[in-house]
């Protein structure tokens, strides 16, 4: 079978309202056809040509069912249909679309499973289309994992093109013009005498013909959009202070409202006085919701100080309240009885290592919050057993089947209107905020209410990423890395994060070792090995999830072994790669940081590698050391996701990932004391300020990989060169973050 | 108490206390101005007051002293200010959250200090957190809108 026959017969079981052709498996349900979401409301005369086009008389509508948390997932999104429909993205309509399970995320199951995302091996590719089945058939609509390109890479496309010539067979029967003389240009049909047809004038007509499967995707030499840069389709409101966010949504009647809950995460509330509270202008009503309650107001500011006027009665934390003990119950986790997992075991470890000779490092990182600027935030209105929600999220479906049990109503009548997001980085993710705000829809209902929470809500209730602890242990040997054992210890955020979404998650956490056990290094002795510490801080997935954490444990300890060999780092790591495009984008940053010539005094450089989503990435920092501290001069990063789809984008998110690593690297921690975070707000839980921002330098590198993501793989080798740049300037190791904690930046 | 805020006078009724943000993102519908931290370490709701930089959640709308402008008031989509249209031209938005302080921070910064150096561009940026990332942008963009504000 060709290879776009391939591609359609999988894609139409996704992306068309006429599903055709089967898969490997032979699961009925995963066969089963997903019924078309843009169905359920189209007016007579109204066409929904697949799940991601819809036109009417307005026009042509794309759906871009992942949700733009600041990625640009958006723009890309509609660009992928627009290549194929013949539109400019920037004049049609792009709407989110309704919570379906068509929109289910063929990609994020994959993660989690035990194959290297560079493996394409039968077997891994067999469980790879396995999760993709498990996905669809729980209708798993999820953003994250930096799947969204490569989810939509083909079936944007193919919805774009099965529009496109059902577009052109509607003109072919009102015209009778043959298929094969018509042409699409700019939202129209055009006709061989030059007539133009808008697609909206072919609406009905093409409503009532069968949609045409077969196509034919475009070339990508012949692409007119992707691979260029474009303007982002939110640039100018996102630049004119013009586009709402969430938190800015208004309505007639709005009321306003804030919530507090157990700082001690999950903790209960044993009681709470709110006399001051229900005295104070504006308050309408003090709520008890779980956790704590909530005070709806006539403004937000009000809502704000009238919930904090509450004296609760917080319960006790259902984890060790100190920071101490949570360490020391991670540390203790790297025992044979909580192995969670051994992916990696190459060669002779044990005895290798049983010669002597052994260097040893304990590395650890902390708890980390994803702290976006916007503050958790959601609009609700229950009136008359119907249930609206406007709010950011990652989750839509999950969080809808979620809110029609907090409201005591059908998921059918519960309805998600998702909304641009001011970040995520993986916060939004969760949605027990839009679970309390339900919870003040049901005690107040008819009006919408607006629940914002305080940055201090926001801070003491982030789901972070878990701490890790790290015994690494190694050997060199004739000037080469010859040994490589990693123990890493981590609660389990899947079983976390999971959980909370009501599944159980069975099996080893790939992300205690994500980052660390799929590297492409042939050390002769290499082990990495997974301890799972118990459930403690309910955790949660972060900017590049376990890789965050796992890039700077095996990145760091890795650079110790090539020094310890006296190696050059590049050239040892060179030598130990072994899969081809990892090498390339190693040479690549090599030569873009002019690696090896003289840096001058009181300078440094480190080098640092990891692949996470299947993206190789390699960067090298650069820094001096001044007499008021570390200053970060340049970064280099080479990355492989196969095609760029918008190089400005592509940059933007680069550099984006290289900051947000090196900033929690020098400077974030949360830590815990009494059970709540001591870090309420940007001032104690710092983050990278624009003096300390270095110049970044970013080069794709196109092995002709298969398309990647690119919103989370800059973030793993950051915090790891950093750190190896230290040493190389001041020959200081440091094996703990923030680096702060051991040495002072400018 | 009566507010000017983009040329535009309005009566509010609030408490001492209320910080300016929350009168003009709840009282009077002005949303430019965000909520990040409420403490002045963000600059998300950065505004001006008669021409001066004011973090707008650390600002009593009772003490306010002049004219307010924000975001709003700088440009609109069909008539950009030169700060925007360089934020426009070099796509610094990420989430945009916090942009639109940003923007009105390197707007006082243009018109007290036409020609900044790269070291004052950084001194008065540093106020305004950018979770996404977007320093490098943000220092291009203000060169640009430095340099096309000269031109005019």
């Amino acid at each position: 079978m060709s290879r776009i026959g391939k591609i359609a017969r999988r894609t139409f079981l996704i992306g068309s309202v006429a599903v055709v052709g089967g898969v490997a498996f032979g699961y009925y349900t995963y066969k089963k056809p997903i019924k078309n979401p843009l169905l359920d409301d189209l007016a007579e005369g109204d066409a929904a040509l697949t799940p991601y086009v819809r036109i009417d008389q307005s026009g042509v509508t794309i759906i871009t069912p992942r949700a733009d948390l600041g990625q640009g997932a958006y723009s890309i999104q509609a660009a992928l249909v627009a290549e194929e429909l013949d539109v400019d993205p920037s004049a049609v309509n792009v709407d989110p679309g309704p919570p379906s399970a068509a929109y289910y995320n063929s990609k994020i199951a994959g993660e989690g499973l035990p194959f290297s995302a560079l493996d394409e091996s039968t077997l891994a590719s067999s469980a790879r289309d396995f999760g993709e089945g498990v996905a669809k058939v729980l209708g798993i609509q999820i953003t994250g994992g930096s799947s969204t390109v490569p989810d939509a890479y083909e079936k944007l496309r193919i919805a774009g093109a099965v529009a496109r010539e059902t577009l052109k067979a509607a003109a072919a029967k009102e015209t009778g013009v043959a298929v094969s003389e018509l042409q699409t240009r700019d939202g129209h049909v055009i006709l061989p005498d030059g007539t133009e047809i808008a697609y909206a004038d072919l609406a009905a007509t093409a409503a009532s013909i069968e949609p045409i499967e077969k196509v034919q995707l475009r070339d990508a030499a012949s692409w007119e959009r992707l691979g260029k840069s474009h303007e982002r389709l939110d640039i100018v409101a996102k630049s004119t202070g013009t586009l709402p966010f969430g938190i800015d949504l208004e309505m007639d009647g709005m009321l306003y409202a804030s919530v507090r809950t157990n700082p001690r995460m999950g903790g209960e509330v044993l009681g709470f006085d709110a006399t001051e509270a229900e005295g104070m202008r504006g308050v309408l009503k003090v709520v008890p919701i779980k956790g704590g309650a909530g005070v709806i107001a006539d403004n937000t500011w009000r809502a704000i100080q009238a919930v904090n006027a509450i004296e609760f009665d917080w319960g006790e934390a259902p984890y060790p309240a100190e920071q101490d003990a949570l360490w020391e119950a991670t540390r203790a986790a790297i025992n044979s009885d909580q192995q969670d997992s051994r992916f990696k075991d190459e060669g002779n470890v044990e005895p290798v290592l049983a010669e002597g000779g052994v260097l040893e490092a304990e590395y650890r990182i902390p708890y980390l919050a994803h702290a976006p600027l916007e503050p958790m935030n959601a609009v609700v209105q229950l009136k008359d057993g119907r249930l609206d929600i406007w709010t950011g999220t990652q989750i839509s479906r999950f969080l809808v089947a979620k809110a029609a049990k907090t409201a005591g109503i059908e998921a059918e009548n519960v309805h998600l209107h998702n909304q641009y997001m001011g970040g995520s980085f993986g916060r939004r993710l969760e949605d027990e905020y839009v679970q309390q705000a339900v919870e003040l829809a049901v005690a107040h209902q008819g009006a919408p209410i607006k629940m914002t929470w305080s940055r201090e809500e926001d801070m003491t209730h982030d789901f972070p990423r878990p701490m890790q602890v790290s015994r690494a242990r190694g050997k060199v040997q004739d000037g080469k890395v010859h040994a490589y054992d990693l123990a890493i210890a981590a609660s389990s955020t899947s079983e976390s994060q999971i959980g909370r979404l009501g599944f159980p998650a069975a099996g080893p956490d790939i992300a205690i070792v994500q980052g660390a056990w799929d590297q492409p290094f042939a050390i002769p002795n290499y082990r990495v090995t997974g301890y799972r510490a118990p459930a403690m801080v309910p955790v949660s997935s972060w900017r590049s999830v376990g890789a965050s954490g796992n890039g700077f444990l095996h990145g760091g300890f890795l650079d110790e072994l090539f020094q310890e060999a006296g190696a050059d780092p590049l050239a040892e790591m060179l030598r130990l790669c072994n899969h081809d495009a990892s090498r390339k984008v190693i040479e690549t940053v090599g030569e873009m940081a002019n690696w090896g010539s003289d840096l001058g005094a009181n300078r440094g450089r480190g080098l640092a590698f990891c692949v996470s989503f299947g993206v190789p990435t390699a960067e090298v920092v650069e820094i001096t050391q001044t007499e008021s501290g570390i200053k970060i001069d340049k970064v280099f990063v080479a990355l492989d996701v196969g095609k760029v789809l918008d190089p400005v984008n592509f940059d933007n998110q680069v550099k984006g990932g290289v900051i947000w690593g090196l900033g929690h690297a020098m400077l974030s921690e949360l830590t815990y004391s009494d059970g709540r975070t001591e870090q309420e707000n940007y001032d104690w839980y710092e983050a990278m300020r624009l003096y300390q921002a270095p110049e970044i330098f970013v080069q794709a590198v196109d092995n002709g990989s298969q398309i990647r993501g690119v919103g989370e793989p800059a973030v793993p080798p950051a915090a790891p060169a950093l750190a190896n740049a230290i040493f190389d300037a001041t020959g200081q190791r440091i094996r703990e973050l923030p680096l702060s904690k051991h040495i002072d930046f400018v | 108490m009566e507010l000017t805020v983009n040329g535009v006078s309005r009566e509010i009724d609030v408490e001492e206390d209320m910080p300016l943000l929350w009168a003009l993102r709840d009282e009077l519908g002005i949303k430019g101005p965000k909520y990040g931290c409420g403490v002045g370490q963000c600059g998300a709701c950065s505004v001006l007051i008669d021409g001066e930089l004011a973090r707008s959640c650390q600002v009593a709308a009772v003490d306010v002293w002049g004219e307010v402008t924000t975001i709003e008031g700088l440009g609109t989509p069909d008539s950009r200010h030169a700060v925007q249209e360089a934020w426009i031209a070099h796509q610094v938005a990420q989430c945009g959250y916090c942009q639109s302080g940003q923007i009105v921070a390197a707007t006082a910064l243009l018109a007290e200090n036409p020609a900044p150096t790269d070291e004052e561009i950084d001194d008065a940026m540093s106020g305004n957190l950018c979770r996404c990332g977007t320093y490098p942008r943000i220092r291009e963009a203000v060169k640009t809108a430095a340099k096309s504000l000269q031109e005019t």
